[in-house]
């Protein structure tokens, strides 16, 4: 065992090594990383130079829906907030909801799949009835039903929108799994002796690592869609807090005369969700190992 | 093809389980959720013996457990789903009268979309990196990447209030349907030439597409029977589930644009807490859905020949 586990460490770590390099040279997923990385940056450096109380909810009705100047670079919405400042705040609670919900549903639904497909039978049945019920119930409905019932809190939206993507996870694990343990290598390494920990650990975990990982910053990207796509219907994180679907859903009434109003926060949602996708395709290029010479 | 029929019959033995679980998981949500639906039927000004005998008239008063055992009951004995609380319509006759507005969207882009997506998503895999790969991931880039909501504001500013081609809602006009079916074709194409790339890239680099060349079969044969059958699995799942979910209602497409589908209806029994509406649209919502995701899995047996054999061994 032990003499087994360390070239098994050396090689994890020139593979990292290696889709990092061959991710530098994408210059898409570059572009990608650095708007991801700018975004981060600006969410959490946006309270240092703004001031939250008199510069994103403070009402100002004698300003209201101004254009785009230079004292207000993106104008103001209808109670004369300063737009500009608004979607660089809203950018906290999108990042927020994008990253913690993925994190909890990836690994989660990542592991049922990956158990579902290796034991199959009476497992596999169990889990994927479970899930057959949420999957039965389309997300973005899921997802409104949860909120509406149990209210507009942060945590509650991160689960609302989070929960719904769970079984995408297991199925494609599961999937992954099902194809990948009819392999030789598989059945090669079970010939040696490998327990089914180890066997989904180094052979079938590493191998669907590349749809799963693509998935996930999909899935990132959905999920901040998904929450703003609420926050539009009206079921987000209550006023005055900036959130780019409230933004934009209240520019709609404003449409005809004062586009800008939800020009600038559509944009910032998907220019965050272009990032993400972008490096996600990125990723996917780089961790193909078949592409390894 | 015995196995196949035994595992079809399997699969919808196992749908009752399923509905019920939905129906026992929303019904839970719904009724325990704060916001007393009495109250407002009853209005702001409602006495308490107003309240009281509109719960008791509903059933409200009774014990959760009671009333899911009751709604089963109904259900399973005469399909009957309940009646809405403020138009005294059937749930069941709700739902059908606006199913149809429902299918006609879903169907009216996923094929057009599928049209659009296979040869785009093929083209961008087969010549990677060339201008056509970089377009088409571009375009599709841009694409997925707008909220639906935005995209259809977008559309509806151009063509409704700038342009004034089209309406911006509703479904008087036989082309009213374009803005809604655009706003989820364009995402749902530029989704699956994504998906269909990266399937096809992962199977073109096969051994057994390199076998298929060196037999010196032409490039043609090569792409469409033996690179792109292998693929199909991943695409199959993802523009299934982008149906599925269209067929679910689109809900936020079809708030946006009026359009008198499922979806609408249901937003619209949220907001008014019309408890048996909502419960027994996500019930029948469950029952068409799952019927589709069968439908899916029997066409991956009929692709992929290994999954079919899982079958016929009774898997």
């Amino acid at each position: 065992m032990s003499t087994n586990s360390k070239p098994q460490v050396g090689k994890k770590r020139s593979r990292a090594a290696e889709t990092w390099r061959r991710l530098k040279k994408n210059r898409n997923a570059m572009i990608g990383l650095s708007l991801i990385i700018i975004i981060i940056v600006v969410a959490l450096a946006a309270p240092l130079f703004i001031d939250y109380e008199t510069q994103v909810i403070n009402q100002n009705i004698a300003e209201r829906l101004q254009g785009p100047s230079l004292k207000h670079l993106f104008g103001t919405d209808n109670l004369g907030r300063d737009i500009f400042f608004r979607i660089l705040y809203g950018a906290r609670i999108s990042l927020l909801i994008g990253a913690v919900s993925c994190l909890i549903c990836c690994t989660t639904g990542v592991a049922l799949g990956a158990i579902a497909g290796f034991f199959g039978g009476k497992v596999d049945d169990i889990i994927m009835r479970c899930f057959d019920i949420l999957l039965a119930i389309p997300s973005t409905l899921m997802a409104i039903i949860l909120v509406a019932a149990f209210g507009t809190s942060l945590f509650n939206i991160i689960l609302a929108v989070g929960i719904p993507t769970l079984p995408q996870y297991v199925r494609i694990a599961r999937a992954s799994v099902l194809t990948i343990k009819q392999q030789e290598y598989v059945e090669a390494a079970r010939a040696i002796g490998a327990t089914n920990f180890q066997i989904i650990r180094t052979h079938i975990l590493p191998n669907c690592l590349a749809p799963v990982l693509v998935q996930a910053t999909l899935r990132v990207a959905t999920v901040i869609a998904d929450a703003a796509a609420l926050a539009f219907l009206g079921l987000g994180i209550p006023e005055p807090t900036p959130e780019w679907g409230g933004m934009l859903s209240a520019g709609r009434a404003f449409l005809r005369d004062y586009p800008h109003t939800v020009l600038f926060p559509g944009l910032a949602i998907m220019i965050t969700i272009l990032a993400l996708n972008l490096l996600g395709d990125g990723l996917r290029d780089a961790l193909d190992p078949k592409l390894k010479k | 093809m015995k196995g196949m029929a035994k595992y079809i019959l399997h699969r919808l033995v196992l749908l009752i389980p399923v509905v019920i679980g939905v129906s026992f998981l929303i019904f839970f949500i719904v009724n325990l959720a704060p916001g007393n639906p009495a109250q407002m039927i009853a209005g702001a000004e409602a006495s308490m013996e107003d309240i009281q005998r509109i719960e008791e008239e509903l059933g409200l008063n009774k014990n959760i457990f009671v009333r899911y055992f009751e709604f089963m009951r109904d259900f399973i004995l005469h399909g009957d789903l309940g009646t809405s609380y403020y138009s005294d319509k059937a749930v069941v006759t709700a739902y059908f009268e606006r199913f149809p507005a429902t299918l006609r969207l879903a169907a009216s882009f996923i094929i057009v979309a599928v049209a659009l997506s296979l040869p785009l998503g093929i083209l961008a895999a087969v010549k990677q990196y060339s201008i056509i790969d970089r377009l088409s991931s571009f375009v599709a880039l841009i694409a997925v990447s707008m909220p639906n909501f935005w995209l259809g504001i977008l559309l509806i500013l151009l063509f409704s209030e700038k342009l004034g081609w089209l309406p911006s809602g509703g479904d008087k006009y036989w082309y009213s349907i374009i803005l809604p079916a655009l706003t989820i074709g364009l995402q749902m194409m530029a989704l699956m030439t994504r998906m269909t790339r990266s399937s096809m890239l992962e199977v073109i680099r096969q051994d057994y597409v390199n076998t298929a060349r060196a037999k010196g079969l032409s490039e043609k044969i090569v792409i469409l029977k033996h690179a792109l059958r292998n693929a199909l699995i991943p695409i199959i799942t993802s523009a299934g589930s982008l149906f599925v979910d269209c067929v679910g209602g689109s809900v936020v497409t079809e708030t946006i644009f009026s359009w008198p589908g499922v979806g609408k209806l249901l937003v619209d029994s949220i907001s008014k807490r019309d408890l048996p509406m909502v419960i027994g649209f996500v019930t029948i919502t469950t029952i068409v859905i799952t019927i589709c995701n069968l439908g899916i899995d029997i066409i991956y047996a009929l692709v992929d020949p290994r999954i079919r054999s899982q079958y016929a061994s009774g898997k």
